[in-house]
């Protein structure tokens, strides 16, 4: 099926995952992320994408009741980011996260940047300048906002916040980073701009990606998961999901005879 | 095709009588937000006649600038600095006292507790809002400011030290539930974010939810200046009655209020100059809380929350 020499970063094994009320949102996810690739995660609404991506870094945590079972492993080290003696925050200091609309904290540019690092204990001013300039620089945000770092990041249009936001998540340097449909709430060009944005980030990550929207899918990512009903239908290259897919559903699928 | 006709004008008779009963309503609300308009309208303006005559007796350069308030003496002085004083100072010891505790109960409400333990927290403190504040004003008087005087024995029976904290109790609930609801509005989105960076819940809370909430929570603390600057029992209760230049917490006051309800029910009689006195106090009372509303309106409008 991978014909080409990769590395696994993480891994999902017969993960399973239940929201409070007890719906069971997804079923024996079994998906590799290979690492510095793009996987793209498609499929209709409701099918679990989201909550799939939010496992990478725990955010089900957050809201009493929900329940994980199987194993997401992370290498080289072999840590199953599930464990519950595993501390959320430590995963989520390795795996950050970029969300669907634009989420800025009502600071400046600089101090949304320098967030991650603060957090960390870290208030080195040298320091914190330099990773701010690169992390802005890596979001090819830092020529628009080099002059204005003190400036409100809500003074930002939608597109550079999300650059923003992707600066955020750069600025700590994670292994991987999750993508919730973060093209959904902007503009074409501003698209384009992320979507080239995350095929400069992959020569650095692993990148995860959830996406409503299938041309984006062909054309960013390496691999592609489809899924449906909360099962993961098909995993394979991204090239061979659009162009010859084993299953029925997933033609069906992207061919727009359903969905 | 009659059939249909006939839904149709049903339909549409319906809507005829729709649009009358939200006419209605909307006439009722205009109506009543108009009463509302007029009583203030009608406060201020007896407010106003009522203290002319005070005016014409005393001049409003002593009234604003003597240190001393004496109506009921001999020697009657009407220099409102005394009650001013009284009122800050009381209003200052109850906000040191609030705003901590207040500002606490909000965050550990809004960022920690359960929600099973919110929803039951919450109703309890909105239960003590409703609390008499005579009851508060013996609580004051009886229990705290003897407490009090284990610790400083010099205190005197009647002090703004007690009272101030009391009132401060008192208006803690007002902080936490004002301030709560809006560290709750602030959305998820905001937090999923900070937390996403590796945030703990008080990083979260601190450098985050509460900047967002900035409005809301300033809003609160204007409230309950507010709040307090009109509180009247518990000082008339416990803090002496005794008009006195000082912003000394362990002496004796009186606040506005305390002034205006003892004159209001006491021994001056109705239509002298020491009576009217009550309106002349009752409308510094008026700018003062009035001004509060203003600053709380334009702290919200400057700090309005972006999400
Ligand atoms: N907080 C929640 N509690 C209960 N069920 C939820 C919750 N969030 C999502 N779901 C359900 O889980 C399923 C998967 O949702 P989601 O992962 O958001 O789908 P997608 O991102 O693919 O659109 C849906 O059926 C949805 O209704
Ligand atoms: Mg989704």
């Amino acid at each position: 099926m991978v014909k080409k020499q990769e590395i696994i970063k993480a891994e999902s094994k017969e993960f399973n995952f239940h929201y409070a009320d007890g719906t069971h949102a997804l079923k024996d996810i079994n998906i590799p992320l290979y690492e510095k690739r793009i996987t793209a995660l498609i499929g209709p609404s409701g099918c679990g994408k989201s909550t799939f991506l939010r496992s990478f870094n725990r955010m089900h945590d957050l809201y009493p009741g929900n329940k994980y079972a199987g194993e997401i492993i992370l290498y080289p080290d072999n840590t199953n980011i599930l464990d519950k003696k595993v501390d959320p925050i430590e995963v989520r200091m390795r795996i950050s996260m970029v969300f669907q609309k634009p989420n800025p904290f009502p600071k400046s540019i600089y101090e949304n940047v320098a967030y991650g690092l603060r957090v960390r204990g870290e208030n080195n001013k040298r320091l914190l300048d330099d990773k701010v300039e690169e992390a802005l620089k890596g979001a090819s945000l830092w020529n628009e906002v080099k002059d204005r770092l003190q400036d409100l990041a809500y003074n930002l249009s939608g597109g550079q916040q999300q650059r923003l936001c992707i600066a955020r998540a750069l600025a700590t340097d994670p292994e991987i980073m999750l993508f919730d449909e973060p093209t959904s709430a902007l503009d074409p060009i501003a698209t384009v701009n992320i979507e080239e944005l995350m095929s400069e980030l992959k020569k650095k990550l692993t990148i995860l990606i959830v996406t409503h929207n299938m041309q984006q899918a062909a054309r960013i990512s390496d691999y592609t998961a489809y899924m449906y009903l909360g099962k993961m239908i098909e995993f394979d290259e991204t090239d061979i999901i659009f162009t010859n897919p084993s299953k029925k559903e997933t033609e069906d699928y992207i061919t727009g005879k359903f969905g | 095709m009659s059939k249909t006709k006939s839904t149709v004008s049903k339909a549409l008779a319906k809507n005829i009588r729709r649009n009358f009963v939200e006419r209605l309503i909307e006439w009722a609300l205009m109506l009543s937000g108009l009463i509302a308009i007029l009583i203030t309208f009608g406060i201020v303006f007896i407010l106003v006649t009522e203290s002319i005559p005070f005016f014409e007796a005393v001049s409003i350069k002593e009234f604003l600038t003597s240190t001393i308030w004496t109506p009921n003496f001999e020697i009657k002085n009407y220099g409102i600095l005394p009650l001013v004083a009284g009122t800050v100072t009381i209003t200052g010891i109850a906000l040191l006292v609030a705003i901590p505790l207040g500002t606490i109960t909000a965050v550990y409400l809004s960022e920690f507790a359960s929600h099973r333990l919110r929803e039951t927290v919450k109703p309890i403190l909105e239960l003590l809002v409703g609390v008499p504040t005579v009851v508060f004003g013996y609580f004051a008087l009886l229990l705290v400011t003897p407490l009090l005087q284990k610790i400083y024995p010099d205190l005197p029976t009647f002090n703004m030290l007690g009272p101030g904290i009391v009132m401060g109790i008192m208006i803690v609930p007002y902080i936490a539930s004002v301030a709560e609801d809006a560290m709750r509005a602030v959305p998820m989105a905001m937090r999923e974010g900070s937390y996403a960076m590796g945030a703990t819940r008080f990083q979260t809370a601190k450098t985050v939810v509460m900047p967002a909430a900035l409005s809301g929570i300033i809003a609160a603390y204007i409230l309950a200046i507010s709040r307090g600057i009109g509180e009247t029992m518990i000082v008339a209760i416990a803090a002496g009655q005794q008009p006195n230049f000082t912003f000394n917490p362990v002496e004796s006051a009186a606040t506005i209020t305390a002034y205006i309800v003892s004159v209001a029910l006491g021994d001056l009689e109705h239509g002298g100059i020491g009576y009217q006195s009550i309106f002349a106090a009752g409308i510094v009372l008026f700018i003062m809380t009035l001004s509060l509303n203003i600053l709380g309106q334009w702290t919200r409008k400057k700090f309005t929350e972006r999400y």
